[in-house]
């Protein structure tokens, strides 16, 4: 699961209010580089919860985003919003509702959202 | 990428090893897959450079060919883990990124509006009534841009109707009719092979 996936992840049980973000514990991560696309990112900067992605990025190591959006994207910075956005892989770990507490676990890279009877 | 290519490509995919009646598991062939989303990129560039959602995945097929055709991330949402297992497999055999998520799509809330478009072959209704609108009405919500969905011909002007009236579409088209070859799949299928009209829709959500 890469972040741009977690910045768009809810807890959907039922009347659970404080349903985003989802607090990240990572296990395992692992990075795989993909091609550098600036006008794609830039257009994503617009759609992006920042913090959600500045926090998640931290929980999986990775410290070198600003906590403010920057109003100049210089090449530097679209550099590290690339990286943490599309190159960080959560393979092993949960997903924390941070209302509830409860745990969405991630195996191999995939989240399971899937709810419990009493949690629908 | 060329149409036959992209189809040749879609064509050497795994596809369920043991499909599930009740999710209606049917693989989406790679003619089908081919030609909606090279139309999607083609004729509404839909697809490069946009985040696409592909929602019940199965084993990837549409995924795979949203990524062929260089979106800039493809995410797969499917219930059913043997599937989801499958589509990975074919993934790293492509060598192409797709994110996958396990989940129900009826009860999927994702928030705000990173996809641009959803791609979808979604269960027809022949097993859970209404599934197919469920589905639809999901897409609706998530989509920015467009949603690409195939339905049975037989449903069109219910599915049109819904689509403006329910689901926030601005527009609703049916962009071409396609025969979906079915082969005996489960034990119940009596025919050795079935040709059901599909249609396929381009619907455009209103802008929030």
């Amino acid at each position: 699961m890469r972040l741009i996936v977690h910045n768009m992840l809810t807890c959907n049980i039922k009347g659970v209010v404080n349903k985003f973000p989802l607090r990240i514990e990572a296990e395992k991560v692992i990075k795989k580089e993909v091609d550098f696309n600036p006008d794609f990112l830039r257009h994503m900067l617009a759609k992006i919860e920042w913090k959600a992605l500045v926090d998640g990025a931290r929980s999986m190591g990775y410290t070198e985003l600003p906590d403010q959006l920057e109003s100049e994207e210089s090449y530097s910075f679209l550099k590290k919003f690339h990286h943490a956005l599309l190159e960080l892989h959560l393979e092993e770990g949960s997903l924390v509702c941070q209302e509830t507490g409860r745990k969405f676990p991630v195996e191999k890279g995939v989240p399971n959202m899937l709810l419990h009877e009493d949690e629908v | 990428m060329k149409l036959k290519q992209l189809e040749g490509l879609l064509g050497d995919l795994q596809q369920f090893s043991n499909p599930k009646v009740d999710l209606e598991q049917y693989p989406t062939g790679p003619h089908i897959a081919s030609r909606m989303l090279f139309t999607a990129e083609n004729s509404y560039g839909d697809i490069t450079d946009k985040v696409v959602a592909d929602f019940g995945c199965g084993c990837g097929t549409l995924s795979a060919a949203a990524a062929l055709l260089d979106a800039a991330c493809v995410i797969g949402f499917d219930i059913d883990p043997q599937s989801l297992e499958t589509a990975t497999l074919n993934a790293e055999e492509l060598e192409v990124e797709i994110d996958f998520v396990q989940c129900d799509i009826t009860k999927l809330e994702l928030k705000g509006r990173v996809v641009d478009t959803v791609v979808m072959n979604p269960p027809f209704g022949t097993r859970k009534k209404g599934a197919d609108m469920e589905f639809l009405s999901a897409a609706m919500k998530v989509a920015s841009r467009a949603v690409y969905s195939l339905h049975k011909t037989s449903t069109r002007e219910h599915i049109k109707r819904a689509a403006l009236r329910d689901f926030n579409a601005k527009t609703a088209e049916v962009i071409c009719e396609l025969r979906y070859d079915l082969p005996k799949l489960y034990k119940f299928h009596k025919r050795k092979e079935v040709d059901i009209a599909v249609d396929l829709w381009r619907f455009e959500p209103k802008q929030k």
